[in-house]
């Protein structure tokens, strides 16, 4: 692998029972990029990252993070192994408060030792987290339950829980679907705070404009295929891409 | 005038919340009567009850902790239909180490329920990773399954099973020795359920995905549950062998299934106090309606029914909330 | 006698393919899980012998009535408890439960057992190939499997309301998009597979005699065939009912009685361990790995 390079996606393929999903897709990831993994809905985005995440298995193709081949292996070791990821779709524990959503991270091994030794107090860790996300401290808002808080707090909460598995590799699907442009412009400062870190991003996104203010480099996928992979300038220049997203906002 | 139905916590609660409760006896008194109650209730009971109720008695404490077993599996996602499994699988241990091995009850006892919780895992650890379905399945197939096999091979005494095992040393250690193993777990797993690693069984039961995602195998946690619940059936019918001084097959009889989970269904899924709540009801009920035989099981499947439709929380729920809260009436804006 | 052995296997396996059809229907197609339905076989049964020794109806009025019955009881099922229950398997798992048991036990209680209920059959007759003894019976069931496949087949690919079935098994969000009311089709399937419940009693039950126990096993047995072929698949369900058939014949002819149960059960294990979908089970990766 490339000095620096954290993730190689090498000729992966997948196929759904006759729906072939993913065709040959491969790109490498370096340390501390922030990617972004764009395309038409049904492209395969989400399959993409599924498959990185261990969420679903490759029918052929490697997938090699920090030099270890990661393709098929569970989901739940891949997480230990420092890759996180938030869901398209926000499912919380609705009938819990926002401060105990967190507490299954932190309940994770990969969440290491907290403050109090074993029997470290999660819920302080827990509102530790959500401030450094957004949620302020003074409002109490961290402890209102998960079926009151609009989505922008919602999302805030996902990236919250996948931030308390100290990742090294972040996936972020979606992030931005959902909210308004304020929301959007309050979340972004966030995600810039990760990048100061030294944390590598991957974003699948819909919200073209946005993303391209903070991507290093973007990859397009259209039926599964990349038919793209540079810098978000470059990308918007290609003929094939302006073809795949007729219509689109760009 | 538009009404709706206002619930409120009643001021007692309110008062008695935290280290407020300190303040006053009423208060205190507030606390822990739920809680004194079924102990007190428990440890004064076999001393007053005749000799009839007395074994009624057992059977309670011993169907109270199938429910509680079958509750705990429940919150984590698992619904067994073959409670009767783990039953059987500690009978036969308690029976098989007295009996082969002349082990001492007070010492079959908690190896039966080490080695039924380890067994009671083994069986049913292929099909975690299935969807809930077929685990329910499956509980309901291996019991069956295991009859049939004692049946055809006759190993560990057949048809006939195996009798002349030890009892316990006296009546009062009977009754004793399983109401003490039912408060303990009843109020030891309501401890667990409480806890943060109880909130990561019931959040597996919940969204699973995430808590894989989090970076949980929630495969042994699914695992540690079934050990946990397993063990704790498997006691029982380790506990009711000795009571019977035999173990055969009808330890792996239906009614062993079906009336913890009608228990926990009646008395209140998910609250641990309702399964005992609801072996307290249905087993004496049960008892008082042994005259009509074959009927009782009829029983329970319409109880099983008409709870699960009806009052899907649960008596213990509903008095839960009458307890903490009252209603009124009040006029919508 | 080996010829025999294999000719009674093709038999039983027909006998268990009529049973499992109608499961397969409800809980494999559409996804709703029926575990009263050998109770509603057994149901069928009585109800059958009844109208024809109590009413004096002849054969075939008291069969269409009984599978008439069996259906609305199905769709009263559906919808007084598992509309209330929907969408949560498990509670539709205990609640069919219940009422199976109930349904069953005070068949049992009440002592309908014996001999003489038992319902007539079609032909009373035996044909003799080679040196082998068959009741026409038999020959019935394998009719009556051979139609119901068929039919099945065309209704669930071709009828609108079949595709409608495989729809909310699919995914039911989407079908209520496409504009199917996934209670009424729940309640039609449920309903449905009641009354294959009730034609496969028509024709096994004359093989023997009715027995309140014997829901359980026709559960067991429907359950096996269904999930070993493939929930959803009716081929799956041909190949795993002479899978099964054939296993517990040989198994009853070769080694004993006792231990045909336990063959068909441990097969339910071994294919849920090596690939849960069933040998023909639609790529459900996703659905069943949880």
């Amino acid at each position: 692998m490339g000095a620096g390079t954290i993730l190689r996606v090498n000729s992966l393929f997948k196929n759904f029972g006759g729906i072939q999903a993913i065709t040959d897709l491969s790109f490498d990831l370096a340390q501390g990029e922030l990617l972004g993994l764009i395309g038409p809905n049904g492209s395969g985005k989400t399959t993409a990252v599924n498959l990185i995440t261990g969420f679903v298995k490759p029918s052929k193709g490697e997938i090699t993070y920090r030099g270890r081949s990661i393709a098929g292996m569970a989901p739940y070791k891949i997480v230990r192994l420092g890759i996180s990821r938030t869901f398209q779709m926000v499912k919380p524990f609705y009938q819990l408060p926002a401060y105990k959503n967190m507490i299954i991270p932190l309940y994770s091994p990969r969440a290491g030792q907290l403050a109090g030794g074993r029997f470290g107090d999660r819920d302080a860790v827990a509102l530790d987290y959500l401030e450094d996300v957004g949620f302020e401290r003074d409002s109490n808002v961290a402890y209102k339950s998960a079926s009151v808080l609009p989505q922008g707090y919602l999302k805030r909460l996902e990236l919250a829980k996948a931030m308390a598995l100290k990742p090294d590799l972040v996936i972020l699907d979606e992030l931005f679907s959902g909210l308004s442009l304020a929301e959007v412009a309050s979340i972004i400062p966030i995600i810039e705070k990760l990048r100061a870190e030294g944390k590598t991003i991957i974003m699948i996104e819909h919200r073209l404009k946005e993303l391209f203010r903070i991507a290093d480099r973007v990859v397009v996928l259209n039926y599964g295929r990349k038919i793209a992979d540079g810098p978000p300038g470059l990308v918007t220049q290609t003929e094939e891409v302006r073809k795949a997203y007729l219509g689109a906002e760009d | 005038m538009q009404r709706r139905l206002e619930r409120l916590d009643r001021g007692i609660k309110v008062r008695a919340e935290d280290v407020f409760a300190l303040c006053s006896w009423r208060e205190m008194l507030y606390l822990l009567s739920p809680r004194l109650i079924p102990i007190l209730g428990f440890l004064v009971l076999p001393l007053v009850l005749s000799n009839y109720w007395q074994k009624v008695l057992l059977s309670v404490a011993v169907f109270a902790l199938l429910a509680l077993s079958w509750d705990v599996l429940a919150q984590t996602g698992m619904i067994s239909l073959g409670q009767a499994l783990f039953f059987g699988l500690g009978a036969y241990c308690s029976g098989i180490l007295n009996h082969a091995f002349g082990f001492h009850p007070l010492l079959a006892l908690p190896a039966a329920t080490i080695l039924g919780g380890l067994m009671s895992t083994a069986f049913l650890l292929p099909v975690l990773r299935l969807r809930g379905i077929y685990f329910s399945m499956v509980t309901l197939i291996i019991p069956l399954m295991l009859v049939r096999i004692v049946e055809a091979t006759k190993i560990f005494g057949g048809t006939e099973g195996l009798s002349g095992i030890t009892p316990l040393p006296s009546k009062w250690v009977e009754l004793y020795l399983i109401v003490a193993v039912l408060l303990a777990a009843l109020f030891g797993l309501r401890r667990l359920m409480n806890s943060d690693y109880g909130l990561v069984l019931k959040a597996i039961r919940d969204n699973d995905r995430s808590v894989t995602n989090a970076g949980i195998n929630i495969y042994w946690f699914k695992a540690q549950a079934l050990f946990i619940a397993g063990s704790i059936a498997a006691l029982a019918g380790a506990f009711m062998t000795h009571v019977y001084m035999f173990v055969g097959m009808p330890v792996f009889a239906l009614d062993y299934s079906i009336l913890p989970i009608a228990a926990a269904v009646v008395g209140g899924p998910g609250t641990l106090a309702g399964s005992v709540l609801g072996a307290v009801i249905l087993v004496p009920l049960s008892e008082a309606l042994r005259g009509i035989g074959g009927l009782r099981i009829v029983f329970y499947g319409c109880f099983l029914v008409v709870f699960i439709v009806g009052l899907p929380e649960g008596i213990f729920h509903y008095i839960q909330r009458k307890y903490h809260q009252f209603e009124r009436w009040v006029e919508v804006e | 006698m080996f010829l025999g052995t294999v000719v009674y296997a093709v038999f039983n396996s027909t006998v268990l393919a009529v049973m499992a059809l109608g499961f397969n229907l409800t809980f494999g197609i559409s996804g709703v899980a029926n575990f009263a339905y050998g109770a509603m076989y057994i149901l069928a049964a009585y109800l059958a012998w009844m109208f024809i020794h109590f009413l004096r109806f002849p054969y075939w009025l008291s069969v269409c009535v009984s599978i008439s019955l069996t259906m609305a009881v199905g769709a009263l099922m559906y919808r007084f408890v598992l509309l209330r229950v929907r969408g949560q398997p498990l509670s539709e798992v205990i609640a069919t439960f219940g009422i199976g048991l109930a349904v069953l036990e005070l068949f049992q209680y009440l002592g309908f057992v014996g001999y003489e209920y038992t319902l007539p059959v079609i032909i009373d007759k035996s044909l003799i190939l080679g040196s082998i003894v068959v009741d026409v019976q038999r020959i019935v069931i394998t009719g009556v499997a051979m139609l119901l496949i068929a039919g099945l087949w065309a209704f669930t690919h071709h009828t609108r309301t079949g595709l409608a079935f495989r729809g909310i098994a699919q995914d039911e969000r989407t079908s209520l998009t496409f504009g199917i009311d996934s209670d009424r089709m729940g309640m039609l399937s449920v309903s449905l597979g009641c009354g294959l419940a009730a034609l496969a009693a028509a024709v096994i039950i004359p093989l023997g005699s009715i027995s309140p126990s014997d829901g359980y096993d026709v559960l067991m047995k429907a359950l096996a065939v269904c999930i070993i072929g493939g929930l959803g698949s009716t081929g799956g369900v041909i190949v795993a009912s002479f899978l099964i058939g054939f296993a517990e014949r040989l198994t009853d002819t070769y080694v004993s009685s006792a231990w045909t149960m336990i063959v068909s059960l441990a097969a339910i294990l071994i294919v849920l361990l090596v690939k849960p979908s069933g040998l023909f089970g639609r790529q459900k990766e996703l659905e069943e790995r949880i």
